[in-house]
């Protein structure tokens, strides 16, 4: 479960920058919720992730993560619930590594990392079959450097290193907004096969409207700071562009523009 | 000018070399693997030798000694650490704060003398000028070498363990270690504590090889590091890939600065002026990557123009 009462974070509090990127939001998820995010440019989408993630203190509210209080824990103690793709496939991943170092890394989130072997035998063999289910030849290159991947190949791979150790609530920030569209329909079926499989709870943002509404059970609409629209359940399955479209002019006021989603 | 003088200072320059390749690992740790630019070394390399050297003078066992000089070393790389990740300070500032404060610090342990010397016949020194060309087991080469691999392999098991593995994570991608549950604030005040022992180590050593402590031996010594560093990534960057070889190479580098300098000094340069040829050389290897992204997009563009 996933609670977020009344956050706020201001940006450049007390100057001409100042901005409020999330306002009061309140959010609840339940078990093996796979909600999908939208919302214009700046609508505090990412900000409400980041939040999550403990990139940043929030100024006011509080996090709560499967009955952990996670509002004032630095971001690598959260970590051991979280599991994180970013939308620039350079983030996600160590480039000077190698692909198992990298998976190494991430199979120790969370837990004390002592004086043993950074990455023993055993992991090795279970990481070639975890690669080997992407389907992307990974596993024959396992100590390749993760610099010489394309960007699909590390955003599958930042994929399976964010669920190898099964993280509470899973964060997907537009993860296949820098991809070409074929690799990234394919990185999104991989995603929704990997949380289905799993039962992750799952926060996933996304600029395709269409991927909003055929991803997930439950969609949230985020507008200045707030979220605005909240559908669930047999609604979401019958929604349409036309009508998300609508519910945004309805709750914000404005005509929906924005260019980045009207196009995909 | 003749041969045989340079090839008589060959042995000693390779000596030196070598114990500024210790110091070099040093460097390369913070500099490439942490991605930091530690300046603290300049101010380490003169402590480990006045913590060392100043021991041994009231008495202490040569081993304590040197081991209190790493220590020494190590907590210049904590109080760094502290700075820049306790107050936010930049790293190259933290480095420059602790530097400075370490001036004084080694000054104040050298009983306020801005040299002290100490004697090879009457204390027990681990290298010495003095058998650079004896044939045996005292040879400074020969012990430098040995503590030299002996380093390596340590740092090859580290940095190959879990706890390693993050510190090299945290340079590599500070964001992706912290979202990866390190502790990204804790790796790198690691870091900066061993490269700054490893520096001490290197001090103390050099204290020994000249038999004395200076102040200012450490001045300009985060360049020397740095120009080890480049030259071995110049010449072996292709050849070692192994993190083990990659040490190795780094202390080459060192031994082939001193080779150099020791030639340009040969061909008669005032040595007023080295560090000013060190410091040019230096700029000119860290601008090369530079120039050569530029050529390859100029380059790039042609070829596109050519094609249309
Ligand atoms: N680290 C930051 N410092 C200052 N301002 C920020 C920061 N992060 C976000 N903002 C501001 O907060 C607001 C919300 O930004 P956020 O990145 O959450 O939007 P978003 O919904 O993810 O938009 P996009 O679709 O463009 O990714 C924006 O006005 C943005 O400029
Ligand atoms: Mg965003």
């Amino acid at each position: 479960m996933l609670d977020i009462v009344n956050v706020k974070k201001t940006f450049n509090q007390k100057t001409v920058n100042e901005r409020t990127a999330l306002d009061s939001v309140n959010l609840h998820l339940d078990e093996e919720d796979f909600v999908t995010v939208i919302g214009g440019n700046g609508a505090g989408k990412s900000t409400l992730l980041n939040a999550v993630a403990g990139v940043w203190p929030v100024d006011s509210g509080s996090i709560v993560i499967d009955g952990m209080d996670v509002t004032d824990m630095p971001e690598h103690r959260r970590a051991a619930v979280l599991g994180r793709v970013f939308q620039d496939p350079m983030m996600g991943t160590a480039a000077t590594m190698q692909i198992e170092e990298n998976l190494a890394l991430a199979a120790r989130r969370g837990q004390r990392r002592t004086l043993k072997s950074g990455i023993t035998r055993e992991e090795r063999d279970v990481y070639r079959s975890q690669l080997a289910e992407l389907g992307l030849g990974l596993e024959d290159r396992m100590t390749a450097k993760v610099g010489l991947l394309s960007g699909g190949q590390r955003q599958a791979l930042t994929l399976l290193m964010a669920t190898l150790k099964k993280p509470k609530l899973l964060l997907l920030d537009e993860h296949t907004a820098a991809l070409d569209p074929r690799t990234a329909a394919k990185v999104l079926e991989l995603s929704e096969k990997i949380i289905r499989e799993n039962r992750l709870m799952t926060l996933m943002v996304t600029h395709n409207m269409k991927d909003a509404i055929r991803y997930g059970n439950r969609l949230i609409m985020m507008n200045g700071g707030k979220i605005i629209l909240d559908v669930s359940g047999e609604e979401k399955k019958q929604l349409t562009i036309e009508r998300l479209m609508e519910a945004f002019a309805e709750a914000s006021g404005e005509s929906f523009v924005n260019d980045r989603m009207l196009l995909s | 000018m003749n041969l045989l003088s340079l090839l008589n200072a060959l042995p000693g320059a390779v000596a030196q070399g070598l114990i500024w390749g210790i110091m070099a690992i040093g460097v390369f740790i913070t500099y490439k693997v942490l991605d930091l630019a530690d300046l603290t070394v300049d101010g380490t390399m003169a402590t480990g030798g006045a913590v060392c050297v100043m021991l041994m003078l009231n008495g202490w066992n040569v081993w304590l000694a040197l081991l209190c000089a790493m220590a020494a070393g190590m907590l210049a790389g904590l109080v760094t650490g502290l700075f820049h990740t306790g107050m936010g300070i930049p790293a190259i500032l933290a480095g420059i704060l602790t530097q400075l404060s370490l001036y004084s610090l080694n000054l104040a342990v050298m009983d306020f003398k801005a040299n002290q010397g100490i004697n090879v016949t009457k204390y027990q020194l681990i290298v010495s000028q003095r058998n650079v060309r004896t044939a045996d087991l005292s040879n400074p080469i020969f012990i430098t070498l040995l503590i030299l691999v002996l380093l390596i392999g340590i740092l090859y098991w580290f940095f190959g363990t879990e706890t390693g593995s993050a510190l090299r994570a945290t340079g590599a991608n500070d964001a992706m270690s912290r979202a990866q549950g390190i502790n990204t604030k804790r790796t790198k005040i690691l870091g900066l504590i061993i490269s700054n022992g490893i520096v001490a180590l290197a001090s103390a050593l050099l204290a020994h090889y000249q038999g004395f402590v200076d102040v200012n031996m450490g001045r300009g010594a985060i360049v020397i590091g740095l120009a080890a560093v480049i030259i071995s990534e110049v010449l072996f960057s292709k050849l070692f890939r192994n993190f083990a070889l990659k040490l190795l190479g780094v202390s080459i580098g060192a031994v082939l600065y001193f080779i150099v300098i020791q030639v340009v000094l040969w061909l008669g340069l005032n040595t007023n002026l080295l560090k000013l040829l060190s410091a040019l050389i230096v700029a000119a290897f860290l601008g090369l990557p530079y120039w050569r992204a530029g050529l390859a997009a100029k380059h790039h563009r042609k070829g596109e123009h050519g094609h249309a």
